[in-house]
């Protein structure tokens, strides 16, 4: 496997006048009510992670769980108190400012949860203000910026100012804006918090739209755990500082390493959640007819695979057979394995 | 004791009330007592005690310590002023080579700086001016007398009004659109008809180099301030005193420092600009939400352009207030600093204004008025003005505004010069209309003033002795009547049970440093008229503000009228109440009210509009009317709001009062006015200048904690 993008080494933020002593003092083993007693508030407490190329690796927790702090640490808006980060094998904590400003001019994009559009810039300007800043001529950066509206959808707007456009437009002049410098790794930090449900589901299904395209590395912050699993290849669940518990979303469904994480997946949907691969057994005996692909959500062949009596063949993308799921199987994994848990 | 348990706040403002009363009674006024006329402090009268204090030796009459503090900062003033002239003349002596004489010559430092800055903004003001009204100065600076003389043409006649008139309407067109034209274009033609041409762009000159010059120095400070904690602590007490200082008081140091003429008044005039420019700035960036500078820098901006393009942009709203107040202060200074000695409309105001000429004051006024809002509205339209980069337009379209400025040019040139030949005998109306030979509507108004005066007199003159004798007087000397140590145990209780001990000792240092200079009856009075003029203001502000406020329409066009009203200078407000009530009290008062009641009335609508929607519609579904809605639910929230609109009518009110001093007051103003033309006038015109701000700030202080802790208490923020 190549050299992963974001590599995060013992990562820690911790807010107050001498946190960095009392850091060093506490050899690791930093206890957040001990540093609250003291004035220090933790905000990021030992995360060590990679997220590999093309990957999106979404950070999951509720208000006040330091995750918006941790890709803040990330992208060095602000500096972590410890620990290391390495982009692409770079150490980020030691660029200098000029570097820095390199670095994100040409390799990060980043969307904001309240759209951080530039009020007195229209549509074209907000996308095309990283481009400009680069000290790209107005007329190529105006064109790019053209694309990008096009990509977001946003064509017969691009005159419009902020203010004149709906929350869910906002964001997509945040997405384009973040997208115009053609960064590898996008950094979205809740930005579908602010809409509605129904305009927030049509914008995620659009993202995963633009990232099947773009194959971006990504870091996606949000609170909302279906979101999560929605979008996610693998989930950091954080709590306090901490990262609870990282994995696949099926692992985190399946398997709950910690009581916080398995109340959230209580309440889970799994057919919608888990693919038949995740449930699948590897024996190749006794097969009917029917195949179904190991990459299909269960709520969608479940019919199908319920009806038979058979065990059903579960096949891979070359469709050649690699295990099996009986339905039984199936009715424990959606209405059983819960009582299991309990 | 129930009671007291249950309002142990209104007990201790009635103690508070009972001690002071109890102060009142038990000091009696001493015998020989008298409230001082004239300058008498500074006369020698063998009744008077004295003291040396660092060599200065200070007079006055002692009174019982209880009755009236000694003037312990009598020498203050004196040594000010001595301080000033050791600098001036003394201190750190540099040789400096003298052009005239082709030899060195020693001149103290700050002298020379002084005379620097001098020469520098007199150039920049030259400039502009040639440009407008034509003359030499500029193209001597850079060539010489007897290149002149050998090149004559170079002699330029200036812009001929036509080409500015609509040069000006281009501009506002390109900017804004047709409206702003036209409004542009009628104010010129106005301004050139009614024979103010010359006078105008005098004051105009003045202006254009005095608010950018303040915009970019409060800009800047306002940039240091945000990026250094250091420098906005060192200069946030500067600008509080700066923000309430009458601009009177700090013309007198000025004169001393920079001579009398137009570049004193442009530098004085950013001194007293500069700090709300700074102020809004500051507020300006202070509001700019995180997650749009981390977007800014997420962009890969360096600092400049983080602030360049992000923030001063984000916090345009904000910093085009600043502007506003900016423009708004220069207009004001264009005619206070007439004073020293600054050319234009100012000046042509103040002298109608001393003789009594109210039509030609009149106009004047209007002048300044109408450049005033013509500027600021520019100043608005650029700042919002937007690039269009899909048009794809012709070299034509693009330049079209340019090239019709060409046109319009040679046409203009063309007109004069056909001028020349129309009025041969007389003057070149197509150049310029001199000054006194446009249309003038000032006998108009003035027999309209006689006509008015003749017929009310009886009314006016019956409501101006009412006035006076039974409401003026009285208080003036109820307020006389008040023992020192009595006002400052009153103001001192009232900061500590309004906001704690830090707000007592506060205001208790303000109010000793009043009480300790030499001028503690007349900071009385001053805040007397300034007390009467604040009462009557927010009465009436609150009043007009929420009727306004009950219709939407009503309350945009009363904003609006704010808006204007505020673009007015302090001095035009002068005008129609000497009109009606001539040289009194009432009519320093009443200007007083007028101008106070502006923002009485803006910061009543704009409270009572913050308070939430969802509370409405709460009350009204609770089955309130409207009255209850406005008492019960409208006021209370918006109250906090509408103090600060009392702060700020404090402040103008205080302004306006010591302006009065023109008209003729008894009170600090009259004194800073003295101090103008006074040889040592400097310390005392500063040292006055800040007794008034202080009291000012008195107000301000306990309002502020007042605001802070109600708001906690309803907590909104």
């Amino acid at each position: 496997m190549s050299e992963p993008v974001i590599k995060c080494e013992n990562v820690y933020k911790i807010f107050g006048a001498n946190a960095q002593k009392m850091l060093q003092d506490s050899n690791g083993n930093v206890d957040a009510k001990v540093f609250q007693e003291n004035g220090c508030i933790v905000g990021v407490n030992n995360a060590s992670f990679e997220v590999a190329k093309g990957e999106m690796l979404v950070v999951m927790g509720l208000s006040g769980s330091g995750k918006s702090t941790l890709l803040r640490c990330i992208s060095r808006l602000t500096d972590a108190t410890g620990g290391k980060i390495f982009i692409e094998g770079q150490d980020l904590l030691q660029l200098n400012n000029k570097d820095l400003i390199d670095l994100r001019r040409n390799k990060m994009g980043m969307v904001f949860q309240s759209f951080a559009l530039l009020p007195h810039k229209t549509v074209v300007e907000n996308i095309a203000f990283p481009l400009q800043i680069k000290g790209i001529k107005t007329e190529d950066s105006i064109n790019k910026a053209m694309d990008m509206v096009k990509l977001v959808g946003l064509e017969g707007r691009e005159n419009y100012f902020p203010r004149e456009l709906s929350g869910g437009q906002q964001q997509r002049v945040g997405i384009a804006r973040s997208l115009a410098v053609e960064p590898d790794i996008w950094f979205l930090d809740e930005p579908f918090s602010a809409l509605d449900p129904l305009i927030r589901k049509e914008m995620q299904d659009e993202f995963l739209r633009l990232q099947d395209k773009l194959q971006k590395t990504i870091m996606f912050i949000t609170h909302d755990f279906d979101e999560a699993l929605k979008l996610a290849d693998r989930i950091a669940i954080m709590k306090d500082g901490i990262i609870e518990q990282l994995d696949t979303p099926a692992n985190i469904v399946l398997n709950p390493a910690t009581e916080y994480v398995r109340k959230f997946t209580e309440e889970v949907p799994r057919e919608k959640v888990l693919l038949i691969k995740d449930v699948m057994d590897t024996s190749k005996d006794n097969l009917g007819d029917l195949k179904v692909s190991q990459n299909e959500i269960i709520e969608n062949v479940a019919e199908k695979i319920l009806t038979q009596e058979k065990i059903v063949a579960v096949v891979d993308n070359n469709n050649e057979i690699i295990g099996s799921i009986n339905p039984t199987k199936i009715i424990n994994t959606v209405f059983g394995g819960r009582k299991n848990n309990n | 004791m129930e009671y007291l348990k249950k309002y142990p706040k209104t007990f201790q403002w009635l103690f508070l009330l009972i001690v002071f009363f109890a102060l009142c009674f038990a000091i009696d006024v001493p015998e020989t007592y008298k409230f001082i006329r004239g300058q008498a402090e500074f006369v020698k009268d063998p009744n008077q005690s004295s003291y040396v204090f660092l060599g200065k030796e200070v007079r006055y009459y002692a009174f019982d310590v209880f009755w009236r503090l000694p003037p312990l900062l009598g020498w203050l003033p004196i040594w000010i002023n001595d301080s000033l002239f050791f600098l001036m003349n003394e201190w750190m002596p540099i040789e400096v080579w003298n052009e005239d004489t082709q030899e060195f010559k020693s001149r103290p430092i700050v002298l020379q700086i002084s005379r620097n800055l001098t020469a520098f903004m007199t150039f920049l003001i030259e400039l502009i001016r040639e440009i407008l009204l034509g003359g030499l100065e500029t193209i001597v600076a850079f060539t010489s007398w007897d290149w002149i003389d050998k090149n004559p043409w170079a002699e330029l006649p200036g812009l001929p009004w036509t080409i500015v008139a609509a040069g000006a309407a281009l501009l506002s067109y390109k900017l804004s659109g047709k409206g702003l034209a036209l409004f542009a274009g009628l104010t010129m033609v106005y301004i050139s008809m009614f024979g103010q041409w010359k006078p105008s762009m005098q004051t105009l000159s003045f202006i254009l180099v005095a608010a950018p010059l303040s915009f970019i120095f409060g800009l800047g400070l306002g940039i240091a301030a945000f990026k250094s904690k250091r420098v906005e602590k060192a200069l946030y007490p500067i600008l509080l005193v700066m923000q309430t200082m009458p601009q009177y008081a700090v013309l007198v140091p000025a004169l001393v420092l920079f001579g009398v003429g137009d570049h004193a008044a442009v530098i004085i005039t950013m001194v007293v600009a500069i700090p709300p420019m700074i102020l809004l700035t500051l507020l300006g960036l202070r509001a700019v939400p995180p997650e749009v500078i981390e977007a800014g820098r997420m962009s890969g901006c360096n600092n400049f352009q983080l602030m360049f393009k992000v923030l001063i942009p984000t916090a345009r709203r904000d910093i085009l207030i600043g502007v506003n107040q900016v423009i708004m202060v220069c207009f004001s200074m264009a005619v206070i600093s007439a004073f020293i000695g600054a050319k234009g409309l100012g000046f042509n105001l103040l002298l109608a204004l001393n003789q009594l000429n109210i039509g030609l004051a009149l106009e004047a006024g209007l002048c300044i008025s109408l450049i005033a809002i013509l500027l600021d509205k520019m100043s608005l339209a650029w700042a919002n003005k937007q690039t269009d980069y899909f048009g794809n337009l012709t070299f034509y379209q693009r330049n079209k505004n340019l090239l019709f400025f060409g046109v319009i040019f040679v046409v203009g040139i063309i007109l004069a010069y056909i001028g020349t030949f129309l009025f041969k005998d007389t003057f070149n109306y197509l150049f310029e209309i001199p000054h006194n030979k446009g249309i003038s509507t000032a006998d108009f108004w003035n027999k309209g003033v006689d006509w008015i005066f003749e017929t009310f007199f009886v009314y006016i003159k019956a409501f101006n002795t009412w006035l006076i004798q039974d409401v003026l007087q009285p208080m003036r000397a109820l307020y006389l009547r008040m023992p020192a140590i009595a006002t400052i145990v009153l103001v001192v209780g009232a900061g500590y049970l309004i906001g704690g001990l830090r707000s007592a000792l506060v205001v208790c240092a303000l109010t000793l440093f009043i009480a300790f200079s030499p001028w503690w009856d007349r900071a009385l009075v001053t805040a007397y008229m300034a007390t009467f003029g604040v009462v009557v203001s927010c009465i009436i502000g609150f009043t007009v503000g929420t009727l306004c406020f009950q219709n939407k329409h009503s309350a945009n066009f009363m904003l609006g009228v704010c808006d204007i009203f505020q673009t007015f200078p302090s001095f035009v407000y002068l005008i129609p109440v000497m009109m009606l009530f001539g040289i009194t009290d009432t009519s320093v008062l009443i200007a007083v009210i007028v101008y106070a009641t502006i923002p009485a009335t803006r910061y009543t609508i704009e409270g009572l509009r913050s308070v939430p929607a969802g509370l409405h519609d709460a009350a009204t579904m609770s089955g309130v009317n409207k009255f209850q809605r406005l008492t019960k639910i409208e006021f209370p929230l918006a109250f906090p709001h509408m103090m600060l609109g009392i702060n700020q009518t404090i402040v103008f009110a205080l302004f306006m009062v010591i302006i009065g001093a023109f008209i003729g007051t008894e009170d600090l103003g009259q004194y800073i006015l003295k101090a103008l033309s006074d040889k040592k006038g400097a310390g005392i015109g500063l040292t006055l200048g800040i007794c008034v701000a202080f009291i000012a700030l008195i107000f301000d202080n306990l309002i502020r904690a007042y605001v802070q802790k109600r708001k906690k208490h309803l907590g909104i923020d």
